[in-house]
């Protein structure tokens, strides 16, 4: 994957956060991991990816944060449906943002969202995946990009 | 005052919208997180502006559209969508939609496109 692909999520990512108000993210450096120990916090939102570009790409996040970030865009309501929901918007939102680069084609699935164990989250074991850290406020996240082209 | 319907499949989205039209420009006369219960909510309330998204499950968006401006084709449509492509705004344009927001968005933002929408 180039440089150029990780940052369109890199560029998204900021972008969300920019739109909330606690702007002040900061996102590390990526890093590949293997597929069959994926990285997750509590909840997760996944995108399925078609089209010339196949795979899937994830936000996950510990519950702490997305219960500041509901806050943050200004939902009182921090129940368990709307962390989920939110997890899923915020991975819908990066994803469907990526296609300003990549094109209509770039088909995006509506988010699965699923809570807990990385062994839930199943991803094609002869890919790598690339690992974008995300720190808010004092809270670590991170999107997740498992593409081929 | 005009009527709105507010159509995605995102519970926080659908009340983030409704809270920025908290003022005496619109009354939200309906919510939808499909397009098929769109539909349905569209024929019992008949509002005059639409905000609808795109990828939503049973049917999207983009159908959504064609069927709300067959029943109504003076029917004022913003489209409130993560798909930023020009391709899909153009699309959604075509199908009948007046007005594209990409998401996120602001409360500024969407007012600014709501009021674009119903001055045209």
């Amino acid at each position: 994957m180039s440089q150029e692909t990780l940052q369109v999520f890199i560029d998204g990512v900021v972008r969300y956060f920019h739109h909330t108000n606690d702007k002040d993210v900061k996102v590390g450096t990526p890093y590949l991991v293997e597929n069959n120990n994926p990285a997750a916090y509590d909840v997760t939102g996944i995108i399925g990816i078609s089209g010339p570009y196949r795979g899937c790409v994830y936000f996950t996040a510990p519950r702490i944060l997305l219960k500041h970030l509901l806050l943050s865009i200004g939902e009182l309501d921090t129940s368990n449906e709307h962390i989920f929901d939110l997890v899923g918007e915020v991975a819908n939102t990066i994803s469907g943002n990526a296609r300003s680069r990549f094109g209509h084609e770039f088909m995006i699935s509506v988010p699965v969202m699923i809570e807990g164990a990385p062994n839930q989250i199943h991803l094609p074991a002869q890919m790598r995946s690339y690992v974008i850290p995300v720190y808010w406020k004092a809270y670590h996240a991170a999107v997740v990009i498992c593409l081929e082209q | 005052m005009l009527s709105l319907m507010i159509v995605d499949d995102s519970n926080i989205i659908r009340r983030k919208i409704e809270r920025c039209n908290d003022t005496d420009k619109f009354r939200v006369v309906a919510a939808a997180a499909n397009g098929i219960d769109a539909i349905e909510l569209f024929k019992q309330t008949r509002p005059q502006v639409v905000t609808m998204d795109l990828t939503m499950p049973e049917m999207d968006g983009i159908a959504c559209i064609q069927q709300l401006i067959a029943l109504d084709a003076g029917l004022r449509i913003l489209v409130i969508s993560a798909l930023s492509d020009k391709a899909t705004g153009i699309d959604a344009l075509k199908k009948g939609a007046r007005g594209f927001l990409c998401k996120p968005f602001t409360d500024d933002q969407l007012l600014e496109a709501l009021t674009e929408l119903t001055e045209d």
